[in-house]
């Protein structure tokens, strides 16, 4: 199935939603990648406020280039970040923030899947390296926190999109998992071979 | 002449980072027109992506890598001291002109310098030749794919059937990850050092291109096919194409050591190469 979703959205609609499926999505991401995630979770757990409400918005596992155009923020590329480095961080991040879309590439692991079937949550890939294609899709920089402290590729980046995708949803909210489904076919396969 | 080399490196690194090979656009190409379903959608993004970069005049991928080259340094070169200098010049100029992604951070600090150089960055793998040219080729490596790359110590005893066990079972554990379809480079013997730097240096071989010796190319030939059969797939979410390539090199080996190194490099194999004569004469050489 194909979707067009625009954020916030509910868990009822979450649940609609398959492994396979593809998406398209308007609305505000937000960018976060290791430290971002670290950061959050210990803010959160200091009692702090966090400058954005993750749970109205997707978070996009990437590390951006983006330009200063006299008082614009100017998005050159945007493509996705390797999701499995935010694995240790991920269970801990949607139970704290009630993220419903989690925007990566590669895929990501059994924790994460575990969380996205608790909290109502999904996983959808973006093509790898495709930054042109994304940074088309967004836009608008409405705001960026953290970037004096973490730089630009950590920094966290709010960014309005339409039409983001195609996404591929590898996990979904009933606890499948696509790209690990697709490596341990690939295991057994590999097992079988004879050089 | 530096100042001359310093924007001739810092235009190698913008074309670099914009345009892909045409082999290995070619290859993606064929990969499309032999897959179906997710694995196509995936293709036809990066082939859109591509042609989108070429004309928006963009980096292809934000990670524009850590900017890593490899000089031919002919001996009698007139300018062989300034050499190293323009090309630290060079990625300080992309950096802000392209602009680049700044991708060096401090080990110790965590801060990051903000212009691609730092301690012994850029790699620069100097090769001393006969003659009184340069040639320079630019490898723009992407972070994902980089942390992909490994390094194992294999008991000799396994063999040459030990060392495509290894690397078929390494590709499927990275999967997606390396954004597949990828090129992969395998460095055989030599030392811990060596396997890597070779592994490395194979990466910079054209997508299709066979080694000379024909046991080698054999083996590459071996295990891209296992490699595929596996079902990987572009981006890792299933498909026929997980490489589009894998160049091996070997070098003779301890006779206690077997050891294999893997350079996995994403489908953004981005590689640019200038020749600089002995009058300062710049020409492109892909």
């Amino acid at each position: 199935m194909e979707y067009r979703l625009s954020l916030p959205i509910g868990e009822e609609e979450i649940m609609k939603i398959n492994a396979g499926d593809v998406l398209y999505i308007n609305g505000i991401i937000v960018t976060a990648r290791d430290e971002a995630h670290k950061k959050a979770i210990e803010m959160y757990d200091a009692g702090k406020t966090l400058p954005v409400d993750f749970s109205k918005v997707a978070v996009f596992h990437c590390g951006p280039i983006i330009k200063r155009e006299g008082d614009e923020w100017q998005v050159i590329a945007a493509g996705p970040t390797t999701s499995s480095r935010m694995e240790i961080f991920e269970y801990d991040f949607i139970k704290r923030f009630h993220t419903r879309i989690i925007i990566g590439k590669g895929g990501m692991g059994e924790k994460t899947a575990k969380a996205c079937k608790e909290f109502k949550a999904i996983y959808a890939a973006f093509t790898g390296g495709a930054a042109v294609l994304a940074a088309n899709a967004i836009k608008k920089v409405k705001d960026v926190f953290w970037l004096d402290e973490l730089g630009m590729p950590e920094a966290l980046w709010v960014l309005e999109v339409e039409n983001f995708g195609p996404l591929t949803v590898t996990i979904d909210a009933h606890g499948r998992n696509l790209t690990e489904e697709v490596k341990q076919k690939a295991r057994e396969i590999a097992a079988k071979i004879e050089f | 002449m530096k100042e001359k080399i310093a924007n001739e490196i810092a235009n190698l690194l913008s074309k670099a980072v914009i345009d892909l090979p045409r082999d290995v656009e070619e290859a993606l190409k064929k990969a499309m027109e032999n897959e179906e379903g997710v694995a196509k959608a995936q293709l036809m993004a990066i082939l859109k992506n591509i042609e989108l970069a070429r004309k928006q005049k963009k980096p292809m991928c934000q990670d524009t890598g850590t900017l890593t080259f490899f000089v031919k340094l002919g001996v009698n070169f007139p300018y062989r001291d300034i050499i190293k200098d323009a090309i630290i010049e060079g990625v300080r100029k992309a950096t802000l002109q392209v602009p680049l992604r700044p991708n060096a951070v401090d080990v110790l600090t965590g801060k990051n310098s903000g212009d691609n150089t730092g301690r012994f960055i850029p790699p620069i793998h100097w090769e001393l030749t006969d003659g009184d040219d340069c040639i320079i080729t630019a490898m723009p490596k992407g972070g994902g794919s980089e942390n992909m790359s490994t390094l194992r110590m294999l008991k000799p005893g396994v063999g040459l059937k030990g060392v495509k066990k290894f690397v078929l079972e390494w590709m499927v554990e990275a999967a997606g990850n390396p954004c597949p379809p990828t090129v992969v480079g395998v460095g055989i013997g030599g030392g811990a050092d060596v396997s890597m730097e070779l592994a490395k240096k194979a990466l910079l071989r054209k997508v299709g291109q066979r080694h000379e010796n024909k046991e080698i190319a054999k083996m590459e030939e071996e295990l891209l096919e296992a490699i595929n059969s596996t079902g990987i797939g572009a981006m890792g979410l299933g498909g026929k194409i997980t490489v589009l390539d894998v160049h091996v090199e070997v070098a003779h080996r301890h006779p206690a050591s077997l050891p294999v190194a893997i350079a996995v490099q994403c489908w953004a194999d981005r590689r640019k190469s200038i020749r600089i004569d002995k009058e300062g004469k710049i020409w492109n050489i892909d």
